[in-house]
């Protein structure tokens, strides 16, 4: 398979040889080649690489091409998830190699994943790097639940909690979780895609830093200590927006819209009566997946966050030859059901709008 | 006490001359003009024709200068000469205020037709030292409110240690150090300076070398704060850099029946030393500071006890054993609770060349009940280990063990023997009243092993009939509870997710290693639930290790849609 990347200028020596390892990597975690992937990894610690350059200029490189070439139909699920299960164990050579040893110098710092995020690897770098730096770090994993989240705090009493989430259906569940960790008096540095291109979410949510990525993460923490909490502050002061209700109802009826919305569908289009169980099932989950991110665009009272998940669809269904046609009246049907929802109404409009007006390229829609 | 130019009727008539009130008037030259009786007592020195200047405080004398200021052009030297030594709180607009002797006055003025000023004196003493006893009282409930919200935040020790030690240091003294009891040699000791951070140590010391801190770290009998000379205070009670120590006082923390620890306050030699009030309301901090504390440390005990307990019921991580890839997957009915009903267990084989045994089970109920009666049955299988290769043999001695057994509940179970033979992997499967395991085929067809049985822990015997199964290279076999099929929820809500679901999943799965599969059907069941209520969901994936590249994953097709 040609790689884009391949067609890259790159002008000095050591940016070829991150490159060469970043080629070698992938070829090992696409064939599901375990023992050549931990092999390439170890070999260029050993060489004297340096493991924070390793995980993130490498590991992390190939990992965030795992997406995109699934994005773009290139690699299956299947492939996807052998491909990430490798990375995951070329992270734990780098951890285990006597060259990424290090004494605690810092101070303690939890990394975990928001209940719900089972994309661990990203929380996983950023802890590898922090230990790296010499915090002392204890790693949670994906999906926790906060309650677990706050235990460990009460019982280890960390310096900062650094919080992972990719996906912004999230949003209302991270929410949660920062203002349990703040309420326990620890400081929260929110990471990951969920929080938008350039942090937005974290601060509406009320976080007390936002990076990022894993070295802008590191960096930060070591260049300005966060502050303590200060106990004062009311959640519900950063979302005055949810006092109309809209976000809840949305959220507590979501099965109910699936329904009456894939009901609709089928009266439209007498075809989808004709669907197997599982065409059924996915119509129903992507239909899901829209409520979700419907009320995580109520949850943020921002437009924007709905319209960039529907284009994005739109390309991932385009990619595979599924035309995304179906979207706007879906978004027609939901609007009916929501009319005495202006904000719901607002926002579907606006999705509506920008569906119909932008052309799809899968490149731009799945950036 | 006439003025006889601009006077004409006797003063004695005056309104104000009886007044209880003292009563000065000045003329536009700042000369005395009538000064009543009560006035003459405050300002013995008054008298109609002295100069105002000379006999009334600066503050009331400027006062005057300033009132006639608008209307007589004053000279900028005579002005210089009144507005010496002003440190007093004035009213510029109309009224002035200052002390005379020790008490406090407002003097309210009246310009009269003629030029004169009245000025109207009311003692204000009182009313100020209410006011000012209101503030202190204030800023002292909004610390101890901000010193409450701080401390019951935490319940972490360290944490409670260093905003005691921070906040003390902020609004009582120039330093504070928190010493908590200690078992051990060394007294745990956070220290702060105002403005600084906390700083945590541990001191070898005894606390018996400063008066006052063994009986305070006791916590009973209670004892009151207690002054040392800091000439007898040990280096390590001061902080580096803090200067000469003025006053040190001692103050216990009060626990919840058990000692919290002390508060040491130290002030700097030259500032002001502790008042009574401020030590009763130290006092009133540190009962705050020790509730927590000793919350803290009762939580911590608790923790560490439930951790203790809670060890051997956690489910085991697992990892490749004699070429077999094992991988675990669990998740607890109630969020908060990190055990449950399901369990699982691989034992290795205690001779090589022998099979490991991979247990997986599910007892009735859920919960902490649920999770002790897990404990149970793994101590007992893993004490029939011996007899591995026999099945039948092992369920019905458990069962025996389980029908003897007080309050036991019944419990279904999966037992398989794993033996890698060359590159593929032999399997003895036998389930007791379990979900049969499914097999993922390489080629993506998924199977269901042949092996059915009666529940443990019920019926005097069970019966169970075992199957074998082999696994080539890049196949594996799945054993779960019925917390996964029988998850409630879906896109449309109220559907099960059921066994036809989770074999297409599986198919999915085909090739992947045996953790990626474990979290790929985790993560599908937990999305399928979402934020309803489910059972407790556990897997075990045994797989055949892939010996070399599959084509079906390699990186040279161009891969299929399977989403």
């Amino acid at each position: 398979m040609a790689d884009p990347t391949d067609s890259e200028a790159i002008d000095s020596p050591v940016e070829r040889l991150v490159e060469r390892l970043v080629e070698r990597l992938w070829d090992a975690v696409l064939a599901g080649d375990e023992r050549a992937a931990t092999a390439v990894v170890r070999r260029a610690l050993d060489d004297g690489r340096d493991p924070e350059g390793v995980l993130l200029d490498v590991i992390a490189r190939v990992q965030s091409r795992v997406g995109e070439q699934w994005a773009a139909n290139r690699i299956t699920v299947t492939q996807e998830h052998i491909a990430t299960a490798i990375n995951e164990r070329a992270v734990a050579t780098v951890a285990a190699h006597p060259a990424a040893a290090r004494q605690p110098s810092r101070g303690r710092v939890v990394v975990a994943c928001v209940d719900g995020e089972w994309h661990g690897l990203p929380a996983r770098l950023v802890a590898e790097v922090l230990r790296l730096r010499g915090w002392q770090v204890d790693y949670l994993g994906a999906h926790v639940p906060t309650p677990h989240l706050v235990a460990h705090i009460h019982r280890t009493g960390p310096d900062v909690v650094a919080l992972s989430s990719s996906i912004p259906t999230l949003l209302p569940t991270a929410h949660a979780t920062i203002t349990a960790c703040q309420a326990a008096g620890t400081p929260v540095l929110a990471g990951g895609a969920a929080f938008g291109p350039d942090g937005a979410y974290a601060r509406l949510l009320g976080a007390d830093a936002w990076a990022p990525d894993a070295r802008a993460a590191a960096d930060r923490l070591e260049h300005r200590p966060l502050p303590r909490p200060q106990p004062d502050h009311q959640a519900i002061d950063d979302l005055p927006h949810l006092a109309d209700q809209e976000y809840t109802l949305v959220a507590r009826t979501r099965p109910q819209l699936v329904r009456t919305v894939f009901a609709g569908l089928e009266d439209r289009y007498p075809a989808m009566r004709g669907y197997d169980e599982a065409q059924r099932e996915r119509t129903a989950g992507d239909l899901a997946h829209i409520v979700e991110f419907l009320g995580a665009a109520l949850y943020t009272d921002d437009a924007e966050l709905f319209s960039r998940f529907l284009l994005w669809t739109a390309g991932i269904l385009e990619a595979r030859g599924v035309p995304a046609q179906s979207l706007p009246p879906a978004l027609d049907l939901l609007g009916n059901e929501l009319k005495d929802f202006p904000r719901a109404t607002g926002i579907l409009r606006s999705a509506t709008a920008r569906l119909t007006r932008i052309p799809l390229t899968v490149g731009g829609a799945a950036e | 006490m006439v003025n006889p130019t601009q006077e004409a009727a006797p003063s004695v008539r005056a309104p104000w001359n009886e007044a209880p009130y003292p009563v000065l008037v000045a003329d536009d030259q700042g000369t005395l003009v009538s000064v009543n009786e009560v006035a003459g007592l405050l300002f013995p020195d008054a008298r109609a024709g002295s100069a105002l200047a000379g006999v009334v405080p600066a503050w009331l004398s400027s006062a005057h200068a300033r009132r006639l200021a608008p209307a007589v052009t004053t000279p900028a030297g005579a002005d210089a000469d009144i507005d010496v030594d002003v440190d007093v709180d004035i009213d510029v607009d109309v009224v002035a205020q200052g002390p005379v002797s020790d008490r406090s006055y407002e003097a309210h003025p009246t310009v009269r037709g003629d030029g004169t000023v009245v000025w109207w004196l009311v003692d204000d003493t009182d009313h100020r030292l209410a006011r000012e006893a209101l503030r202190m009282e204030r800023e002292r409930t909004d610390f101890l409110g901000q010193a409450s919200n701080l401390l019951l935040s935490s319940l972490n020790l360290g944490r409670c240690m260093d905003v005691t030690a921070q906040m003390a240091a902020e609004h009582l003294a120039d330093a504070a150090l928190v010493i908590a009891p200690s078992r051990g040699r060394e007294l745990p000791i956070v220290s702060c300076v105002r403005g600084g951070v906390p700083v945590s140590s541990r001191v070898a010391a005894r606390p018996e070398a400063v008066p006052g801190l063994a009986e305070a770290l006791q916590g009973f009998p209670p004892v009151p704060s207690r002054w040392i000379d800091p000439a007898t205070a040990p280096a390590w009670l001061v902080p580096e850099g803090f200067g000469t120590v003025g006053s040190i006082v001692i103050t216990p923390l009060p626990g919840h029946g058990v000692p919290a620890g002390a508060l040491v306050l130290l002030r700097r030699a030259g500032g002001a030393g502790f008042t009574e009030g401020e030590e009763v309301f130290a006092r009133l901090f540190a009962a705050r500071a020790g509730a927590a504390m000793s919350a803290a440390r009762l939580y911590a005990e608790q923790a560490s006890l439930s951790e203790t307990l809670m060890r051997d019921l956690l489910p085991p991580s697992l990892h490749q054993v004699s070429g077999v890839e094992y991988a675990g997957g669990y998740r607890p009915s109630l969020d908060h609770e990190r055990i449950g009903g399901d369990f699982y267990d691989v034992h290795p084989a205690a001779v090589e060349g022998e099979a490991s045994l991979v247990v997986l089970g599910d007892v009735c109920g859920k919960g902490l009940e649920a999770a002790v009666m897990t404990g149970k049955i793994r101590n007992t299988l893993h004490a029939l280990l011996p007899m591995a290769d026999d099945h039948q043999r092992m369920l019905n001695l458990l069962n025996t063990a389980l029908l003897s057994t007080h309050n036991a509940r019944f419990a279904t179970l999966v037992l398989a023997s794993a033996i890698r033979e060359g590159s593929t992997v032999k399997l003895r499967l036998t389930s007791a009243g379990h979900p049969a395991p499914l097999i993922l085929r390489a080629d993506g067809r998924v199977e269901e092993a042949a092996t059915h049985g009666t529940l443990v822990g019920a019926l005097p015997a069970v019966t169970a009939e075992t199957a074998e199964v082999t696994l080539a290279p890049g196949e594996t076999c799945v054993l779960f509870t019925d917390g996964i099929t029988e998850a409630r929820g879906g896109p449309m809500g109220g559907a099960m997710f059921g066994d036809a679901r989770l074999r297409r999943v599986l198919v999915e799965c085909a090739g992947m290693p045996a953790q990626a599969v474990v979290e790929r059907v985790q993560m599908l069941a937990s999305e399928w639930v979402g934020t309803g209520r489910h059972d407790d969901m556990a897997l075990v994936v045994i797989s055949a290790p892939r010996t070399h590249h599959l084509s079906a994953v390699g990186g040279h097709t161009r891969g299929r849609f399977t989403g």
